[in-house]
């Protein structure tokens, strides 16, 4: 059985027809990715599965249960995590504080915290310093570890690259490689398509507010249809 | 007596209450970007019903104080059900509508809630009965009783209790979060809904016991008082930055310091023409010069970080 299963998902905002029915599968343990060039409905889907918009139509199903009536608030506890566009961290609270924010429904977070401050050095030195200090890549890191605090079972990734350096880009991906390999399953919202397929199982290639193509990332990559639309060849 | 000493005391303590108050509009906007405007009237309520029941009380052998505390007793949940309700009934429906429309319905609460006690208590004012002790100290020429400090050890005390609760406290946490970004903090696993209510019971409880402490003081309450106190402590609020707890702390002190003061020697300054009845004046002329010339008030950050 799948861990999520999107079936005919339809967003719209207003008069505008965002996502136009797709459909998703995220097998338990897989690292899948959702790639697409802007305004493609990425980000929408991702909000849509999270219960974080009005107006959406079609099925998703978590664990194989529904989940789409459900208030955001309650998919953490159920072991669904978010990571938004642009990182959504919380400025004027200090590092330590938004990871504890991560951790909202743990009662203990004690080893979450040595965890995420394992992975991510940098945030343990700047644990007192307010968020929104920080550098982008370092509110990345953040973002992310704030994220992993819940400890999910899935994660959703909203464009984890977005406005880093090459070498921070690639720490990244280190990093979701490697809490991907910790068994938590993935789905990856990207623009850098190449990153983005070397690195995952499975991806979806989303157009229009439509999937165009997906299948195994190995086989998009030599997709000719990808290499000149995505991957600028 | 020294007038100037006299004044500045009876600025902290008036300042104190004032505090308590802005307190209420600044939590609320922090996490809603809404000016409540009927949280004045809460105010009133707290000191109507705290008012009624020390009234039917006060003949009895009860002690002074323990009278007081049973109306505060009353009046504290009340005022907290009251909070809980406006938001609930008002507010929320119009959570994504324009702010101009919760602008409104703030209005239109606070009238519901004068004539309301219009309709209960009537239009004359209700008188505190003499339970409390009122023998003045005298220190350095200036009188201070008993009741005025007990207002400002209350109050400050409340005050430290409140940022306790939300620079040290999960909860507290939670309602920074979620002032800073609702959506976020909802994928955090945060219910909104209850962090708002939360907000609104606590800004109501602090109104109660403003409510009591300000009639208390005054030694009356009326249905008409929550126009002009939250008025003050609106400009409270924004004189200290909007949306800032310390600045609320802040804004009320001083307010009260400069209405003080400016009751005091206004006299003076106008030669006779204005008297002390006048000292309504400052406040709104505080408001003004900050609105013109500092708008993010003294602690207040930018306002386009809301947007
Ligand atoms: N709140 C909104 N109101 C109206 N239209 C919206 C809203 N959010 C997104 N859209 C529109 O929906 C479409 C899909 O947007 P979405 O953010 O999902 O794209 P995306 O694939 O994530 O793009 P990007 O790679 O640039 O982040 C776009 O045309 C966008 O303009
Ligand atoms: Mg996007």
């Amino acid at each position: 059985m799948n861990l999520l299963e999107v079936r005919d998902l339809k967003v719209s905002y207003g008069g505008i027809n965002a996502v136009k029915g797709i459909d998703l599968d995220v097998g338990e343990g897989e690292l899948v990715a959702l790639i697409g060039s802007n305004g493609a409905g990425k980000s929408t889907t991702l909000k849509a599965i999270c219960g974080l918009l009005l107006h959406v139509g079609g099925e998703v199903r978590y664990q194989g249960n529904s989940i789409k009536r459900l208030p955001s608030y309650q998919l953490v506890r159920r072991g669904m995590a978010l990571i938004p566009e642009g990182r959504g961290i919380f400025g004027r609270l200090t590092v330590e504080e938004n990871l504890e924010m991560g951790a909202y429904c743990r009662a203990s977070y004690k080893n979450e915290l040595e965890h995420v401050y394992g992975l991510f050095p940098r945030l343990k030195e700047r644990r007192v310093q307010t968020a929104g200090t920080l550098s982008g890549g370092e509110q990345q890191m953040l973002a992310i570890g704030r994220g992993l605090m819940s400890r999910p079972k899935l994660l959703l990734l909203d464009e984890p690259s977005m406005g880093l350096a090459p070498l921070m880009v690639s720490k990244i991906f280190e990093t979701i490689l490697s809490i991907a390999r910790e068994g938590v399953t993935l789905l990856l919202v990207e623009q850098n398509a190449k990153l983005a397929l070397e690195a995952c199982h499975k991806a979806y290639v989303m157009d229009g507010g439509l999937i165009i193509l997906s299948g195994p990332a190995r086989e998009l990559l030599g997709n000719p249809r990808v290499r000149e639309a995505y991957l600028g060849e | 007596m020294d007038i100037f000493l006299q004044q500045i005391i009876n600025g902290i303590v008036l300042g104190s209450v004032y505090a308590l108050v802005a307190l209420g509009y600044t939590m609320v906007y922090g996490i809603l970007g809404l000016i409540n405007f009927a949280h004045g009237e809460v105010v009133m309520i707290g000191a109507m019903v705290a008012l009624a029941v020390i009234n039917a009380l006060s003949g009895t052998a009860l002690p002074g104080p323990v009278i007081v505390l049973l109306g505060l007793m009353v009046a504290m949940p009340t005022c907290m059900a009251l909070g809980y309700g406006i938001e609930r009934i008002a507010y929320r429906p119009l959570r994504h509508a324009p702010r101009l429309a919760a602008l409104i319905t703030a209005i239109g609460v606070s009238i519901v809630l004068q004539n309301s006690a219009m309709i209960i208590w009537g239009r004359q004012y209700i008188t505190f009965p003499p339970l409390l002790p009122s023998k003045p100290h005298f220190v350095a020429g200036a009188a201070i009783s008993d009741l005025q400090i007990f207002i400002v050890l209350l109050a400050a005390l409340i005050m430290v209790g409140l940022l306790f609760l939300v620079h040290r406290t999960r909860l507290g946490r939670a309602m920074r979060a979620t002032a800073q970004n609702a959506e976020v903090a909802g994928l955090m696993g945060v219910n909104i809904n209850t962090i708002i209510s939360i907000t609104f019971i606590v800004g109501s409880a602090l109104a109660a016991v403003a409510g009591l402490m300000v009639s208390g003081y005054y030694g009356l309450a009326h249905y008409y008082m929550g126009f002009s106190l939250g008025l003050k402590a609106f400009t409270a609020a924004v004189l200290g930055g909007i949306g800032n707890l310390g600045g609320a702390m802040l804004g009320g002190l001083l307010l009260g310091i400069i209405e003080s003061l400016g009751a005091g020697y206004i006299g003076q300054l106008t030669g006779g023409f204005l008297g002390s009845n006048y000292q309504d004046v400052f406040a709104f002329f505080v408001l003004i010069l900050v609105l013109v010339f500092r708008p993010s008030g003294l602690l207040g950050e930018r306002i386009a970080e809301r947007a």
